[in-house]
């Protein structure tokens, strides 16, 4: 394959399949194109705290060409930052580096093509702005903004280093994850937030997203009113709340089970420092005492390792629990298209009926000109005429308009069922690794109590 | 005649070889129906007759002496300490057991207590009967221990379990606590039994077998009170160095042994509390499995390991509260008990100073004092080796039930790790096994 020399540009700009600011570009893109192996290693949560490193393929079309390009994301550094917000006023938060590299396909060695610093926010916009064009998409959660189901140690502060950095890994595991997708990883402003770092908010403001958004309220009435959604959408709407509940459950219950073993462990720590003194004043058993002390010393630190890394255990579980949300997300897009496809299925109905009742002379609904016509007197044939005429064209109008949305409808239903199936592979793929890794980490712990307690034992008989 | 003959023996008794003489505190008493070595040491060198009658013979000095054969001039070598010692670790030398059990709850007019059943078994001659079953409740442990310090004042006589548990206790008489203290009550008969000098307290003879048993005045239960007043802190001036040595380590230890016994009842309590939680991790797993199809199996299993560790968890909550918990608390005990000790024969050894003062500054009628004081002072030796000796053997035994305990506690943090462990190693390959498969099967 031709290698052209390294242009940052160019290599990272994504196909020019979706132009800035369609609502409906996802769905255009989405039909019949997948990106060619959009394979990741991996989009779990890696343990590695400094650099996690992912490698994924874009596609690259540039006139008749097919260029393969490998591309690294790491959110690789967290800063404490002050500036001033929007109302002017002082405020503290924490920046994030996030670093994009391109790997040579020949040598392997990657080279940095971007490095900008983001903010939670700016992600919670990235995120705000895919929801509106990618209704269809189950779209990756953050992180949660709040510490949330803390054990009693651990600190629920904001500030906190730990926090920081669990809160970096999601940041870092989110961006994998739209850059696994086959459909996210090719959006413009996805691109221009690895690369873009002045004016990116404006950018993304200037898509009018916001104004596209479906608003809460409507979509709250089409959940109540939706008469005939798909089956389909309707359990996944109650697997999602199921998912959510047993996962937050767990979590609570995990919360608490940290909180007693943290206490179980670290009281044997007193074991040590009184073995100690008590040593002073043994003979024989002095030096028994004294190491048997070392080792509940180093017992009861053990913890600390071990429910920090139970702790990325958990954050696993939370993807989950807010994927929760996002799936409703698709559900209730699909109930207000829905919703709309029956509001305007009964508005033509009633058209057509009023039409007839017009030509035919009869009248059976109600109707404002019906009234007026009792009240007012008759209208005059041409008058009708006119009605009818313009009905008439109402009719066809709405037809048209009916055939679209019902097609709308099925594009959506296809396709969101589409990257559902894929979400679902996804979810059995990495909760199966979550549950295997929970054993591995209880194993872990199991050899290094074993080992604790054997050299303990050994300082005891020795006494 | 007997005693004529004992008490000549005595001052030329000097160091026999071995100084099997001095074997014990209890050396000189006889042991009727014992086999072995201990026999071996008594015969050859004491012309015994194999009745308790010796020990009634001695009584008759008692204001002076303790209630047992030990000599002023009996040595304590090291000898006749690992004698006196592997007297103890042999079972087969022991010819008294007892049993405490059965807790039965008796109400009256005017009060409801709980009896134990107490059952001897014996082949020493000097009971009437090879077994014997009684019924006690615990002020009647209480006036043992009484007569027993009365006897003995300075020999480290076992704890009896706390009359009441403070911190709480809703009911005086819930199950958990009367199973505590019978298993201490026991131990505190057993304790008795295998101390060489006790072992042939007459008191406790009377303890085991008497059936009309009146149970304490309230004269004896005030008796104690008395005494308990009485003895304070008096004349520490002229202790000895090595009771000034055995003073310190008792503080020393008694800090140390109560705050290990603090820190075990709190691992419990926390181990209890983890227990709990752990009891409704599992569950949760099940209930997920509801809605899962992909991932019934793999939830499942993650259940029921997480219950499997729960179980094990359980275990080593109640091995700790069997082997290590009961173990230390005595010792918290013991450790009161030895500074009782410590204060009586600080006492004993005023009551010599103080003579000594009068006669030294002539304070009063000085006629009879060098005899009083003579007596005094065999009694402060007395007392002083008898304490001498027992604490040798209360730190013997000190030091084996500390490390027993303590590594009967490592031991079941092992066997939980080790359970735990082989649980989530199966789900592991249960789990790699599975993906074997389906790999397999994939494959074309």
């Amino acid at each position: 394959m031709e290698q052209a020399p390294p242009d940052p540009e160019r290599q990272l700009q994504p196909a020019p399949l979706e132009p800035l600011g369609s609502p409906d570009a996802g769905l255009g893109a989405a039909v019949g194109k997948e990106a060619e192996g959009a394979g990741e290693e991996s989009s779990g949560v890696d343990t590695v705290f400094v650099v996690v490193v992912v490698l994924f393929t874009f596609v690259q079309m540039t006139h008749n060409n097919f260029w393969l390009k490998k591309i690294e994301i790491s959110v690789s550094e967290a800063e404490k930052r002050t500036g001033r917000n929007a109302m002017n006023m002082q405020e503290t938060y924490t920046a994030y580096l996030i670093e994009t590299r391109s790997v040579e396909h020949t040598d392997g060695q990657s080279v940095l093509t971007d490095s900008l610093w983001r903010r939670y926010s700016e992600f919670e916009l990235l995120r705000s702005y895919l929801l509106v064009y990618y209704p269809h998409i189950v779209v990756p959660p953050l992180p949660e903004k709040r510490a949330e189901f803390v054990w009693h140690k651990l600190s629920a502060d904001n500030m906190d280093p730990d926090f920081v950095e669990r809160r970096r890994i999601g940041l870092e595991n989110f961006l994998l994850r739209i850059a696994s997708h086959p459909i996210l990883c090719r959006d413009k402003i996805f691109y221009l937030f690895l690369t873009q770092e002045g004016n990116w908010k404006e950018t993304v403001n200037e898509t009018g997203f916001q104004l596209k958004a479906d608003s809460r309220l409507k979509a709250l009435n089409a959940t109540f009113r939706v008469k005939n959604p798909d089956k389909r959408f309707t359990d996944l709407k109650h697997y999602s709340d199921e998912l959510q509940s047993v996962i937050s459950h767990l979590l609570r219950v995990r919360a608490r089970v940290a909180d007693r073993l943290y206490g179980v462990y670290k009281v044997h720590g007193n074991y040590g420092r009184v073995f100690s003194e008590w040593s002073a004043i043994e003979k024989e058993m002095g030096d028994g005492l004294q190491s048997a002390g070392h080792h509940m010393d180093v017992y009861a630190s053990s913890i600390d390792d071990i429910l920090e890394d139970e702790e990325h255990y958990a954050d696993q579980l939370k993807e989950y629990l807010f994927y929760a949300e996002a799936l409703r997300a698709v559900c209730r897009k699909h109930e207000l298209m829905q919703y709309d496809l029956e509001m305007a299925a009964q508005d033509l109905a009633s058209k057509k009926q009023q039409c007839e009742e017009l030509v035919t002379g009869t009248v059976r609904t109600f109707s404002l000109k019906g009234m007026t016509t009792k009240l007012f007197g008759q209208e005059t044939p041409e008058q009708r005429e006119a009605r009818i005429k313009v009905l008439e064209e109402q009719i066809n109008e709405g037809e048209q308009q009916l055939k679209s949305k019902n097609l709308e409808g099925r594009e959506f239903v296809k396709n969101a069922w589409a990257d559902i199936e894929r979400f679902k592979e996804q979810k059995n793929r990495d909760l199966k690794e979550a549950l295997i890794s929970y054993a591995v980490m209880q194993i872990s712990m199991c050899k290094k109590g074993i080992q604790v307690w054997t050299n303990a034992k050994e300082c005891f008989s020795k006494m | 005649m007997e005693g004529e003959r004992r008490a000549s023996q005595a001052p030329s008794s000097g160091l026999p070889a071995g100084g099997a003489n001095g074997e014990s505190p209890g050396g000189g008493a006889p042991f009727p129906g014992s086999s072995g070595s201990s026999a071996l040491l008594q015969a050859e060198v004491l012309d015994l007759d194999e009745d308790e009658d010796d020990l009634e013979v001695f009584s008759k000095d008692a204001s002076l002496m303790d209630m047992n054969s030990f000599s002023p001039m009996m040595p304590t070598s090291p000898l006749s300490m690992i004698n006196q010692i592997k007297f103890e670790d042999e079972p087969d030398l022991k010819d008294l057991f007892i049993t405490v059990d059965e807790p039965e709850s008796h109400v009256t007019t005017i009060e409801t207590f709980i009896t134990y059943r107490i059952i001897t078994k014996t082949s020493r001659g000097e009971f009437d009967s090879s077994e014997f079953e009684v019924r006690r409740r615990y002020q009647d442990f209480l006036w043992l221990k009484g007569k027993l310090e009365e006897a003995h004042p300075t020999l480290i006589i076992p704890p009896l379990p706390e009359k009441f548990i403070v911190k709480g206790m809703v009911e005086r008489f819930n199950d958990d606590f009367i199973e505590t203290r019978r298993k201490a009550l026991h131990k505190f008969l057993n304790r008795i039994a295998d101390h060489p000098t006790l072992t042939f307290n007459e008191d406790f003879k009377i303890f085991l077998t008497a059936q009309a048993w009146q149970g304490p005045g309230l004269l004896s239960r005030m008796g104690q009170t008395v005494r308990a007043v009485a003895s304070s802190m008096r004349g520490v001036k002229n202790r000895p160095e090595e009771f000034m040595e055995m003073n310190n380590f008792i503080e020393l230890f008694s800090q140390k042994i109560n705050l290990i016994d603090k820190i075990s009842q709190r691992i419990y309590k926390e181990e209890r509390e983890y227990f709990d939680e752990m009891k409704e991790y599992g569950p949760i797993h099940i209930l997920w499995s509801a809605s899962e199809e992909d991932l019934v199996d793999t939830l499942k299993d993650v259940a029921s390991c997480i219950d499997r560790c729960c179980k094990a968890t359980e275990k080593r909550m109640s091995g700790l509260s069997e082997a290590l918990l009961p173990v230390v608390h005595e010792y918290v005990l013991y450790s009161e008990m030895l500074m009782g000790v410590m204060k009586r024969r600080d006492q004993i050894q005023a009551e010599l100073d103080s003579k000594v003062e009068v006669l030294t500054y002539k304070k009063a009628d000085t006629d009879l004092l060098p005899e009083e004081i003579g007596k005094l002072e065999d009694k402060v030796e007395c007392a002083n080796n008898a304490l001498k000796a027992d604490w040798e053997r209360w730190k013997q035994n000190m030091q084996n039930d500390i490390k027993l305990a303590f590594t009967d506690m490592a031991e079941e943090n092992i066997h939980y790790y080790e359970q735990c462990l082989a649980t989530w190693e199966s789900f592991l390959t249960s789990q790699t096994n599975l993906h074997l498969e389906e790999a397999s099967e994939d494959k074309p």
